[in-house]
């Protein structure tokens, strides 16, 4: 019987089995902040422990620091305290940290792979559950809790549960004005929030290959509203592509050597996966949600479906009703950011829409880009002014209004169109609600300050 | 950790499918640096409503549920990795959540915290629901070495990680058994 790729990986980590239940798995590269590292932390000092491989852990901040005046000491003092707590234990622990204005600094998993730190092959874990990004570059790599980061620091490896396997084959081409993010909604839509719960999902199929390696990081990033434990593309010249030249990356002949053996990472011809899906590209339009969870996707085009006991309360929450179409609802906020989409190729798109054109005057927008470097790239390429121009200021690297624990929050009521992950009630501020799309649809509605098809500005 | 075996107590239902991190635990309050006190704000936002007033519609605020056991509806615990969630529901006082799934994060920084998550079948999920609504004194007992939970008379068996369970009942942490493992795992890293 064939392999998963997700096996060959596994296997290659695993120190022992200490039952059916339990494996204990060595870990490569583990990514914190400062949000779920502090009581990690504290469990190892309480035990008089060291961080027992420092050179294995990276740390940034990212989820809690302001985008707006960085170099301004943080005003909110729990936020600046977390902060603090972080310099703190990277300096004791001796791991390297990419503090703010750091020109390596950024949103966790956009920085891994832009550095050359996140590679194929590897197992790579942070306590956060979009960890799954990384598996974009054929590694195995998922979210964990703050016990586990604990785990990870006192000894490299993690006891751990195997999970099972599934592909997701995904072949055809998209349609005109249909991104990454698109497909990924798609398939939520179709799997359900907890449709992936408890297996490994390896992306494959022609649509996924041709897809760009910041493409392929969207939809990986986005199996765990799937409930998927981690999503994995097999690497290929394009994964060895974008990583040649990185910093953290072999060179030389090592670098050759590398990729020959990254280039044999592939799951068999005759693997067995637990679970299978197949689907058709041409069949997706630009998505968009209409609820509180992101399985609540819908073409773009298409009315809200009716209302059941299901999605009552999200409507409810959402103040829409059912059967009542998406577009031309009025947006007060565009949100472009988030480790799905905050990366130049997201800026490059939005800029495509807003390219010579003016924001609404009734819409605010914030763009966000996910590191230090994607700021800086699109500075050289002219973006920040092209928003500039259309009355939209670059804001700088934080997860930011994703997730709203700095000051970047959505206020009450508010409606958002946001290129981020999750959907949930008071996920972009309390009671701010939100709507899920690519940075092609977010951009639209910079433009026009309602929920428009994207595919009008595109010829 | 505390040791657990035996869970014997009413029921509090919060029956939503799909209740995320963020709703038992919003990100603002992810800020401190220690891991207690959450429980202050367990499901904050379905508790209270913007002026700080609880809401009388949301179960945990109503006298007739009171419990050491959560029961929830399906997927329970989605989204975000944060352990916080556990160390709420945990810190408010409950030991076991019953649903019909749950997360995969969810499920694993509960056991690490001595939060019991309980899977059980839809059907008996659908009749202890009914029961629970009908008369709030409806009792639920767990026993983990069993691995059975007990109700409206009847017995179900669940599953659980054998090596967790194991924990779970002598009360000790993953964590220490890991750090004891350093020199093997040492040894690992000069093999590869
Ligand atoms: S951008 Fe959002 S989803 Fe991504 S790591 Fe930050 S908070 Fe988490």
């Amino acid at each position: 019987m064939g392999r998963t790729l997700f096996d060959k990986i596994w296997d290659r980590h695993l120190i022992k089995s200490l039952d059916r239940s339990a494996d204990v798995l060595y870990i490569d590269k583990h990514f914190i902040h400062e949000v779920t590292s502090p009581q990690a932390f504290s469990q190892l000092n309480d035990n008089g422990l060291k961080v027992f491989r420092p050179e294995s852990t990276i740390a940034t901040v990212d989820h809690n620091i302001p985008t707006l005046n960085q170099h301004l000491p943080i005003k909110e003092a729990l936020s600046r305290k977390q902060v603090n707590t972080l310099i703190e234990n990277c300096n004791e622990h001796n791991i390297n940290l990419y503090g703010i204005g750091h020109p390596n600094q950024g949103i966790v998993h956009v920085i891994g792979p832009e550095l050359g730190i996140t590679q194929p092959g590897m197992t790579i874990v942070c306590g956060d559950s979009h960890t799954s990004t990384h598996g974009a570059f054929g590694n195995i790599a998922f979210g964990i809790g703050t016990s586990q980061v604990a785990q990870v620091l006192a000894t490299q490896a993690l006891i751990i549960s195997r999970p099972k396997t599934m592909r997701i084959a995904i072949n055809g081409v998209l349609k005109k004005g249909v991104s990454a993010k698109d497909l990924i909604l798609y398939v939520i839509a179709r799997l359900g929030t907890g449709g992936c719960t408890g297996h490994f999902v390896e992306y494959a199929g022609s649509a996924v290959e041709s897809m760009s390696m910041e493409e392929r990081m969207t939809v990986c990033n986005m199996s765990i509203e799937m409930g998927a434990r981690g999503g994995i593309v097999a690497a290929d010249q394009k994964t060895f592509e974008y990583l040649k030249g990185r910093e953290f990356v072999p060179k030389g002949d090592d670098w050759k050597k590398k990729c020959h053996e990254w280039s044999m990472l592939k799951s068999d011809q005759n693997a067995n996966f637990d679970k299978e899906l197949l689907l058709d590209a041409g069949e997706i339009s630009p998505m968009i949600t209409y609820g509180t969870s992101p399985d609540t996707g819908i073409a773009i085009d298409q009315v809200i479906p009716e209302k059941t006991e299901r999605n009552e309360k999200s409507l409810t929450y959402m103040g829409f009703e059912g059967g009542e179409p998406m577009v031309n609802k009025n947006i007060d906020y565009v949100f472009i950011g988030s480790c799905t989409n905050s990366r130049i190729e997201d800026l490059r798109a939005a800029a495509r829409i807003i390219k010579g054109r003016k924001k609404s005057n009734s819409v605010e927008v914030w763009i966000v880009p996910g590191s230090q470097k994607v700021l800086k790239q699109a500075h050289q390429e002219g973006l920040i002014e092209v928003f500039a121009q259309a009355g939209i200021r670059m804001r700088e690297p934080g997860c930011s209004a994703c997730l709203a624990m700095n000051e970047d929050k959505i206020p009450k009521g508010s409606l958002c169109i946001s290129t981020s992950n999750r959907n949930f009630e008071g996920r972009q501020g309390e009671g701010a609600r939100t709507i899920l799309a690519s940075p092609l649809s977010a951009a639209a509605a910079a433009i026009t300050g309602k929920v428009s098809d994207p595919r009008q500005f595109i010829n | 950790m505390e040791a657990i075996n035996r869970i014997d107590s009413t029921i509090v239902p919060v029956l939503n499918d799909n209740i995320d991190t963020d709703q038992i635990i919003p990100a603002r309050f992810l800020k401190q640096t220690s891991r207690d006190g959450f429980g202050e704000n367990l499901f904050r936002d379905w508790r209270f409503d913007d002026l700080g007033n609880q809401r009388d519609d949301f179960s945990l605020n109503q006298d007739r549920y009171k419990g050491r056991v959560l029961l929830a509806g399906d997927n329970f615990g989605c989204g975000s990795s944060r352990e916080h969630a556990a160390w709420a529901l945990y810190d408010y006082g409950f030991r076991a959540v019953i649903s019909t799934s749950f997360a995969d994060i969810f499920k694993n920084n509960a056991l690490n915290n001595g939060l019991l998550p309980i899977e059980i079948s839809e059907e008996l999920h659908q009749k202890l629901k009914q029961s629970v609504l009908a008369d709030p004194n409806t009792t639920v007992e767990i026993n983990l070495e069993e691995q059975v939970v007990t109700c409206i008379e009847i017995t179900e068996k669940f599953e659980i990680n054998s090596f967790k369970k194991s924990c779970l009942i002598k009360g000790q942490d993953e964590f220490g058994f890991l750090v004891e493992l350093r020199n093997e795992i040492e040894s690992f890293e000069d093999e590869r």
